[in-house]
């Protein structure tokens, strides 16, 4: 059995390097041989029973869309593990687990050998009891179970269920990466003139913004609760507020009396910057949204437009759009709006348009696009050294947005012929899309979203 | 008096006569003397006949003046109606940018003249210019260009004399397309500026 599953498979084509190569889901992977260096071999192991299928399927995808791992898919499906361990024990739903003796009680109850020959740096075992779920980190190399978590798991129709395991599926990458993964975020997005969300897997799709009335512009709260929104009011544009668990919504003190757009949040919850027009122009203010007071003013324009505000991420900086050197192009300032100055260098009357900011949360890149050759290209600056690199070439890719992982950017592209969605890793150029539907834009994409707030316990 | 009834008489006879079989015999007709009475009565009868067609007459002419008194109220209505569409039509012609500016271009400068004129002939007339891109640019700095685009073709309206608050100013950058195609002909025909009337539209008067 062994010596097929190691003849039938070769080596994992592994991108190593960052290109728009439009390399869009090369399906399953199969690697076998660990090679140090590249990304960790990984193996979910495989259950049964409904509840464990769904809870494989979404971890095994979000484990694969964290892009840090090879995932290892198991040919045979269980009969490695009935070829391999002793009768009854493992993955059998809610079942008794026997640690039994043998050779395997050494290792955990799991093959190690078997795995490391697959190529596996980490399997995870998942077993499920009434209203709540194991995760098993075994470290295949050490021989071991480097971590176990265990969560309170909704029922599978719950509308939390998805997102309980997408929790645990980035605690089981912290346990063996040391950071985090993304599982647990969405995106925020525009459609039709109205804002969606939507799972970072591509699962549950909704409706956020309830008026009739054309919105832009949406922005997540540090908080992960809610998000503002720039909407078209009678000849205005006027910013609000809401709570994305209740839908409830504030409008914004002193916006809507003019064109208000581009909110974005301070790290720290309490300030929306956004970009305002007026006669004189477009140019950049701040409310303190906690007290609803203090409109504050930060760049006087005249003659040009100061607009899409991005704080950095630790509160101190802002990057900004402006328009006084001709075309738009992307520059920095203090928040309160004193030291502003170019950020991202440019060719005077060669390099095109630049716009879109939005500082990556390690605060290490800030990622925009640019015009080259009459269309849209996602572009990520170096803070420390004030470099850019294009990241896209292939049609037209606009307003990038950072997962929290700070390597992968939700984004517009019109590659596949019509402007949706996509995703993209900047450590390994993989490229999915997110979103199989037409004119979806402006994207924001979450931080790790927490658990829902539990009401006052009443038992 | 009396030899003329014989006469009568006499003719009439000679007629029965004649009408039994008789043999013709030339008549002689006796010419009519007028009668003085049946004159009066008959200058009465067409007298009164007069006054009363004059009567009918004078009654047609009130009518017929006041239904033309009516038509030219309800014409005028139809044309002051006509005016203000006119004028509509003419305020609301739009103007267009190139790619990514915010200049009025030459030939859109005779479009803004009139709506100087339209906004001077009618004093209470407010409005609104809205700002709006193609496709091509950056979604949100759109909404900055749009409001250079409507703010550039108010600058000029109150350089012309028009009272700056009677000109509110939008962007609705590239998020309402007039047309709806991804090529040049739809791109220039959405970089554009509209006119909408705020207040004081119901009647307008031509400049």
């Amino acid at each position: 059995m062994l010596v097929a599953l190691l003849l039938s498979v070769g080596p994992t084509v592994r991108p190593s390097d960052c290109q728009d190569t439009s390399a869009i889901d090369r399906g399953v992977r199969i690697g076998i041989i660990y090679r140090p260096g590249v990304r960790p071999g990984m193996v979910v192991l495989p259950g049964r029973g409904a509840l464990l299928d769904s809870v494989h399927t979404i971890l095994n995808r979000d484990l694969d869309y964290s892009d840090r791992f090879e995932l290892i898919t198991l040919p045979g499906g269980d009969s490695i593990r009935v070829s391999t361990g002793p009768a009854g024990g493992r993955g059998g739903g809610g079942a008794a687990r026997g640690r039994t003796g043998g050779p395997q009680a050494a290792w955990g109850g799991l093959n190690y050998p078997l795995y490391q020959a697959l190529g596996a740096d980490f399997a995870v075992d998942v077993r499920l009891a009434a209203d709540s779920m194991t995760v098993e980190l075994h470290d295949i190399t050490a021989g071991a179970v480097r971590r176990t978590l265990r969560a309170k798991l909704p029922p599978l129709t719950d509308v939390g269920f998805r997102m309980a395991v997408h929790r645990l599926s980035d605690q089981v990458v912290l346990a063996a990466l040391g950071s985090a993964g993304i599982a647990a975020t969405r995106v925020l997005f525009v459609k039709d003139g109205k804002v969606d969300r939507i799972d970072q897997d591509g699962a549950d799709l909704q409706l956020v913004s309830s008026s009739s009335r054309q919105a832009m512009s949406p922005a997540w709260a540090p908080d992960g609760r809610h998000f503002a929104y720039m909407e078209f009011a009678e000849g205005h544009g006027q910013l609000f507020m809401q709570d994305m668990a209740t839908g409830q919504r504030v409008p914004v003190a002193t916006t809507g009396k003019a064109l208000d757009f581009t909110p974005a949040f301070s790290p720290d919850g309490k300030t929306l910057a956004f970009s305002r027009a007026t006669e004189e122009g477009t140019d950049l203010y701040t409310v303190n949204v906690r007290d609803n007071c203090c409109l504050q003013r930060l760049t006087v324009g005249r003659f040009s437009d100061n607009l899409s505000p991005a704080y950095s991420p630790d509160g101190q900086r802002i990057a900004f759009v402006s328009t006084r050197a001709g075309l738009p192009q992307i520059y920095v300032m203090a928040a309160d709006g004193t030291d502003q100055q170019l950020f991202a260098p440019f060719d005077y009357g060669v390099t095109g348009s630049s716009n879109a900011p939005e500082w990556s949360p390690d605060g290490q890149s800030l990622a925009f696009h640019r015009d080259v050759a009459g269309t849209l290209q996602v572009f990520v600056l170096d803070v420390r050294t004030r470099t850019v690199r294009q990241l896209t070439s292939v049609g037209r890719n606009e307003d990038p947005t950072w997962a929290p992982d700070s390597r992968h950017l939700a984004f517009v592209s019109d590659r596949s012929g019509y402007r949706q969605l996509w995703i993209i890793d900047l450590e390994t150029g993989r490229i999915r899309p997110l979103l199989q539907q037409s004119g979806a834009r402006l994207p924001s994409w979450s931080p790790r979203l927490p658990p829902p707030e539990t009401p006052a316990s009443n038992p | 008096m009396k030899c003329l009834h014989l006469l009568v008489v006499a003719g009439l006879a000679v007629a029965a006569v004649a009408a039994c079989g008789g043999g013709p015999k030339p008549a002689t007709t006796p010419a009519p003397t007028p009668n003085a009475d049946s004159i009066a009565a008959a200058e009465r009868a067409r007298q009164d006949s007069i006054a009363a067609a004059q009567a009918e007459a004078d009654r047609r002419a009130r009518e017929e003046s006041e239904r033309v008194a009516r038509q030219r109220a309800a014409d005028s209505a139809a044309a002051a109606a006509g005016t203000t569409t006119d004028v509509k039509n003419m305020l609301a012609t739009m103007i267009h940018f190139d790619f990514d500016k915010s200049d009025l271009r030459s030939d859109d400068v005779g479009i803004l003249d009139q709506k100087v004129a339209i906004l001077q002939a009618n004093p209470g007339l407010r409005i609104r210019l809205s700002g709006h891109c193609d496709e091509r640019g950056s979604d949100e700095y759109n909404l900055a260009l749009g409001n250079r685009r409507a703010n550039k073709a108010k600058e000029y309206l109150v350089q012309h004399g028009v009272d700056a608050g009677r000109i509110e100013t939008v962007s609705y950058g590239e998020e309402r397309p007039l047309a709806q195609g991804h090529d040049e002909s739809a791109w220039s025909q959405n970089r554009r500026d509209e006119v909408e009337i705020l207040a004081g539209g119901d009647v307008l008067k031509k400049p």
